[in-house]
């Protein structure tokens, strides 16, 4: 294992998944998609910003690559549904892009980067509920590191990470941050939790 | 961000941009089938109106209810204010009521101001005397910034009664912040005292600023605040410094016409003029929504922590 460091001067990060891992990870969960939905025939991706709107595309190609056609993908933003927002600063909004087909009667698959709590997730339910009625609702992540609070699991997952809470899991993209890589640091500072990636 | 918004010259550059790309994010959900977002559930805003507003009073209404706030509106006439409560006093009756946020409109300048140091909540100035009115030159600068495209570097010229008018004042302080030139062309009655120190720049002549300007703002004559000779008529005033068809002609062909309502058609603004495709008065009032939805959720969300 290499050893990379922490952009936020914290402990020293471990890389948990190389560059080859999250490409093998996402083509074997493209792979999953095609067979759970018998093709992804009415399937949409939507990822949620930052790092899940990238991956949602890299499916939505992988998809494209073995089934030949396009698969609609976009964006959620879920920072207007969050539970927490009376307890941290004002964040700004990420970017909503539903695709023109809408989600109606479509089988919708959520695209986040790590699942942890469960909260993103329980967000972004709701406002997929405002936005339309699809038939059915998958979800899709690179990492589940664990330590849900809600009762909520993935359909899709690249890699299970178990960590403890005082560890501090980062996927880097490279659309956002240069590099692929998902590194496993210790959090020094912060006590609560969710203070990554949501 | 401060807890509160009193003025335009309180916003840093960040700040308005952080307040724009907001609002911007906002717009496009006002165009979906279910407009209304959970983000302030059970939260309180009041609109304490001492002044008469229509387009005001609901658009920040119409805001507060899409992020789910609940929306106590109090206006002076009616209520205690007329048995003679004084501000203070209908501050802690708000402050009892256990108000997040209080949007006031008051006839004096300096009311919201004293208004913060009485409430925990945010306090939103929604206009008070001829001092500010920070939203809407925050809504102002959105609708040029999407007609435009950009805000550094752009050329606005705001005519009329600037002495009267917090829009003009509001308006000067954050376009400049953020990048773009205004020019004031008024009558020299009709310009504050102090205006040497605003940044900006004066002139007198306006079908001489015309041809430069990316955007023109025509102010409302304000005829219930014209009890002194400010002008000799009101013909006059609207042959030098209305805008009509004639006048629109000499703007670039990318200019645009605001108002920022309600208007005196033929008197500062032709009817032609306000009804054309470069007016964007409809626009602005659509996008006041959206504006202030953004300052809502902006200072109200985490305020918990700063408290």
């Amino acid at each position: 294992m290499r050893h990379a460091t922490d952009r936020q001067g914290q402990a020293p990060a471990k890389t948990v998944l190389e560059p080859a891992e999250i490409s093998r990870a996402l083509t074997r969960i493209a792979h999953e998609i095609l067979e759970r939905t018998n093709g992804a025939d009415d399937v949409v991706l939507l990822g949620i910003p930052t790092r899940g709107v990238p991956l949602a595309r890299r499916l939505a190609e992988r998809l494209e690559h073995v089934e030949g056609r396009p698969v609609p993908a976009g964006s959620l933003d879920i920072t207007m549904y969050r539970d927490d927002l009376r307890l941290r600063p004002a964040r700004a909004l990420g970017h909503t892009e539903v695709p023109p087909v809408g989600i109606d009667g479509r089988v919708v698959v959520l695209v986040d980067d790590v699942l942890y709590s469960g909260r993103t997730v329980r967000a972004a339910l709701d406002a997929l509920g405002d936005i339309g009625r699809p038939r059915a609702v998958q979800l899709a992540v690179l990492v589940d590191r664990g330590h849900r609070e809600l009762p909520i699991r993935a359909d899709y997952v690249g890699k299970n990470l178990p960590t403890s809470q005082r560890e501090l899991v980062r996927v880097l993209l490279t659309e956002v941050d240069g590099q692929d890589a998902v590194v496993l640091g210790v959090n020094l500072t912060a006590t609560a939790r969710g203070e990554e990636a949501r | 961000m401060n807890r509160h918004l009193i003025s335009a010259g309180d916003l840093s550059h960040d700040d308005a941009l952080l307040i724009l790309d907001t609002a911007d994010e906002l717009a496009r959900m006002s165009e979906r089938p279910v407009k209304k977002l959970p983000t302030l559930r059970g939260r309180t805003v009041v609109n304490l109106f001492y002044e008469d507003s229509t387009r005001t009073r609901i658009s920040f209404e119409a805001a507060a209810k899409r992020l789910s706030a609940d929306v106590i509106n109090f206006s002076a006439k009616g209520s205690s204010v007329a048995k003679g409560e004084s501000l203070k006093d209908t501050a802690l009756t708000l402050e009892a009521m256990g108000a997040d946020a209080v949007v006031i409109r008051h006839s004096a300048s300096g009311a919201p101001h004293r208004l913060a140091g009485w409430v925990r909540g945010s306090v939103v100035n929604a206009g008070d005397g001829a001092h500010e009115h920070p939203t809407q030159a925050l809504l102002d600068a959105f609708t040029m910034r999407r007609r435009l495209g950009r805000l550094d570097g752009i050329r606005v010229t705001i005519v009329g009664d600037v002495l009267h008018s917090r829009v003009a004042r509001s308006n000067v302080l954050l376009l400049s912040t953020l990048g773009a030139e205004v020019t004031l062309v008024a009558p020299p009655t009709l310009l504050p005292v102090a205006v040497g120190s605003w940044p900006c720049s004066v002139g007198y002549d306006l079908d001489a600023a015309l041809p430069k300007a990316d955007v023109v703002m025509m102010l409302r004559v304000q005829q219930e605040r014209m009890n002194a000779a400010y002008f000799p008529s009101v013909r006059e005033y609207s042959r030098r410094y209305g805008l009509d068809a004639g006048r629109m002609a000499l703007l670039p062909e990318h200019g645009i016409v605001m108002h920022p309502g309600p208007m005196n058609r033929g008197v500062e603004i032709a009817a032609e003029v306000a009804d054309s495709t470069r007016s964007t008065i409809v626009e602005q009032v659509a996008n006041g929504v959206s504006v202030r939805m953004a300052v809502l959720y902006l200072l109200l969300s985490g305020s918990e922590v700063t408290q």
